[in-house]
């Protein structure tokens, strides 16, 4: 190897201008990306388009309109279901925002759809009037304290405007302070996970006392009616039933779009090197606070959507098993991908709805079992296995 | 190379407006201009008696070393001669235990973190190659590209034109452009480090910190890899990292300053020839 000397640069540095287009040195070379990733694919969002049709039609026609002898009729029991496993959806479309595509394992998002639910559950409560059991004009559960007035975090309550002010902002403010102070302090992985579990706990023991002010272990149930229309009416259970399906569309087409975006890009590069990440100038603070704010946000807002269709709400969706089944949801559908969390919610909820109808005892066995096995069959859960399969089907085809 | 601005739409030089700016450059009296570095003393980078101690060892020991406006300097050293720590100092990783780091006069360093060095224009390339495995190449460049580096500027950021023109100029420097669309992490391990480099280009910056960016490459990925760090002289400052002595020899020349460190400090300082004959030197690390 022969020193050559430092002046001598070979070849035009990597800073000069290219050479013009057509000249001999340039060959055109371009990566010809659009400025903005498209949303959806056009089949995605036909499909999209279909399903919405599909259920804004049907859901009143079969509801509504066909009789209860119909076999096409939807029950008041079916029509809870698919309320309560579209909100969990929600939930783990959020719960996947920040874990599969942020890194950030929270065993804690419970405590935002409990928190979403109980600012809807307040209205609700507020709603009953003077048609509880004591006729009082404080909720039932305050009577039995002896309270006679209400405490000042009610104040407001009686509007559903307020309430739904309440849904948005009590959670974003908690995820904030949280995700402040702890994605500052450089915690992450397990302690992350472990401290968020903490939380929820702490916050579910607070909620069962009866001095706090919200019903403690019996929460808020026996809600009579929403924005004036009574609330088992089958109308009402139809407008919920959309209205949550709307939400799940715009909360999909939301997390696509962030995903999508160069913050998404910034984002995942959090979760796979965020040393890196720091290196090339960028402060994960922001980004994580903002995907950790905005999943908080959507938790809650599913959860203010379970509240009126389940009718009750207590403590126990605070509690830490709660939590860790959302992270089982995403780890089924397959973390990392939108579709993947809303399918594992619903095959999670689904099988269980199946397994306490007719094999109750053995729910927590076959949930441990998907625990265990899920993970070490199916790393990408449903969505790397639908994946796998159609490379197969693919490669298949190719080779005749 | 810098300052030939061309007003032709097509044919202009992308990366135009992202040179770092200097300030002070070859004139007395002057403003502190925020954000810019001032070099008005011809030194981009000074450390004055550093000291890091870990658990009582000092890994860097009084170290003393500054580094001129456009200067590529090859720093060697044998294994546990504070190398690494020099760089983890100057990038915010480690805080030092006293001493001063500045870029420039004026930008303490030894006072901010890790991103805020970075965006101040220092990028550093790591031992081992780190790229975003999971993201395609040029994702990665995107990434590191000169830009607002805040969360809403993210949300916001659109692909346009120019921001492509870049990524297409750094793809053809470093080779990659075959590969632009396939994932970081299936490149091999001498393409990785070519990525890394290019997401250094990218970040345009005031001085390049190099962790031996040959090792684990080919011969021949090692020359080409000199050519290139040749070619960026007069674009930014340089500092390199490295035991292969026959790379330092095509990155020092003749006339390049080499400095060797040993036991956290400075051993010898020169041209790479006077240090060689070193007595002291040849006793701590080159042997006889």
């Amino acid at each position: 190897m022969t020193t050559a000397p430092p002046t001598t640069a070979s070849g035009p540095g990597p800073y000069d201008a290219p050479a013009p287009h057509g000249s001999p040195g340039r060959d055109t070379f371009a990566l010809g990306l659009p400025a903005r990733a498209p949303l959806l694919t056009r089949r995605a969002w036909l499909a999209l388009i279909s399903l919405i049709v599909a259920a804004g039609i049907g859901v009143p026609v079969c509801a509504l309109v066909l009789p209860q002898s119909s076999a096409l009729h939807l029950s008041a029991y079916t029509m809870t279901l698919t309320g309560k496993l579209m909100c969990y959806a929600i939930a783990a479309l959020a719960l996947d925002l920040v874990w599969g595509y942020c890194g950030i394992l929270s065993l804690g998002h419970g405590l935002f759809f409990a928190l979403g639910g109980y600012a809807m559950g307040m209205y609700l409560m507020r709603a009953i009037g003077h048609d509880g059991v004591y006729g009082s004009s404080v909720p039932d559960f305050m009577v039995f304290l002896n309270w006679h007035t209400l405490p000042w975090y009610w104040q407001g309550t009686q509007h559903l405007w307020y309430a739904l002010l309440l849904v948005v902002l009590v959670p974003a403010a908690l995820a904030w302070g949280f995700g402040f102070f702890t994605f500052r302090s450089r915690v992450k992985g397990v302690y992350l996970s472990i401290i968020t579990q903490a939380t929820t706990f702490a916050a579910m023991l607070l909620f069962y006392r009866n001095e706090t002010g919200f019903g403690g272990n019996n929460g808020f149930t026996d809600f009579k009616r929403i924005a004036g229309f009574p609330i088992t009416h089958p109308g009402t259970r139809t407008v919920l039933l959309l209205l949550t399906f709307t939400m799940l569309v715009l909360s999909f087409i939301g997390a696509r779009a962030i995903v999508t975006s160069k913050l998404g890009r910034v984002v995942t590069a959090v979760r796979d090197g965020e040393t890196r990440l720091m290196f090339l100038g960028y402060s994960p603070l922001g980004y994580k606070l903002f995907v950790w704010t905005v999943s908080a946000v959507l938790c809650a807002i599913a959860g203010a959507l379970y509240v009126p269709q389940v009718g009750i709400i207590n403590p126990g969706e605070m509690s830490p098993g709660n939590s860790i089944e959302m992270a089982i949801w995403v780890a089924v559908g397959g973390r990392g991908t939108l579709i993947g969390p809303i399918i594992g919610a619903f095959a999670v909820n689904g099988a269980k709805s199946v397994f306490t109808a007719y094999f109750a005892e053995y729910w927590l066995f076959f949930l441990g079992l998907i625990f265990v096995l899920v993970p070490l069959l199916l790393p990408n859960g449903i969505m790397g296995l639908i994946g796998h399969v159609m490379q197969l089907v693919a490669r298949r085809r190719k080779n005749g | 190379m810098n300052g030939t601005a061309i007003s032709d739409p097509l044919n202009h030089n992308p990366f135009d407006d992202d040179a770092p700016t200097l300030s002070g450059v070859a004139s007395l009296g002057h403003v502190v201009e925020p954000g810019a570095i001032d070099v008005s003393h011809g030194t981009i980078l000074y450390l004055e008696d550093v000291t890091v101690s870990f658990d009582g060892f000092r890994a860097l020991n009084q170290l003393s070393l500054s580094i001129d406006v456009n200067e590529l300097r090859c720093v060697i050293g044998p294994n546990g001669a504070g190398k690494t720590t020099m760089m983890d100092v100057i990038t915010g990783k480690t805080r030092p235990d006293a001493g001063k780091v500045f870029l420039g006069q004026t930008i303490d360093l030894a006072r901010m973190n890790e991103p805020a060095i970075a965006r101040a224009g220092i990028g550093r390339k790591f031992q081992k190659p780190t790229v975003f495995e999971q993201h395609p190449v040029w994702e990665n460049l995107e990434l590191a590209m000169k830009a607002d580096k805040g969360w809403w500027a993210s949300l916001r950021a659109r692909l346009d034109r120019d921001a492509q023109a870049k990524i297409e100029a750094t793809l053809e420097i470093i080779r990659l452009e075959a590969d632009a669309r396939r994932l970081a992490g299936e490149l091999s391990h001498g393409q990785k480090q070519r990525l890394e480099i290019g997401m250094l280009l990218m970040q345009r910056p005031a001085l390049l910190l190099l962790d031996e960016p040959a090792a684990g490459m080919t011969d021949d990925e090692t020359m080409e890899l000199a050519a290139l760090l040749n070619r960026l002289r007069g674009s930014c400052s340089m500092m390199v990292v490295e035991h292969d002595m026959e790379f330092v020899a095509a990155l020092a020349g003749d006339t390049g300053r080499v400095t060797v460190m040993a036991e956290g400090r400075v051993l010898a300082h020169g041209t790479l020839d006077e240090v060689k004959r070193d007595d002291a030197v040849i006793d701590s690390y080159l042997g006889r």
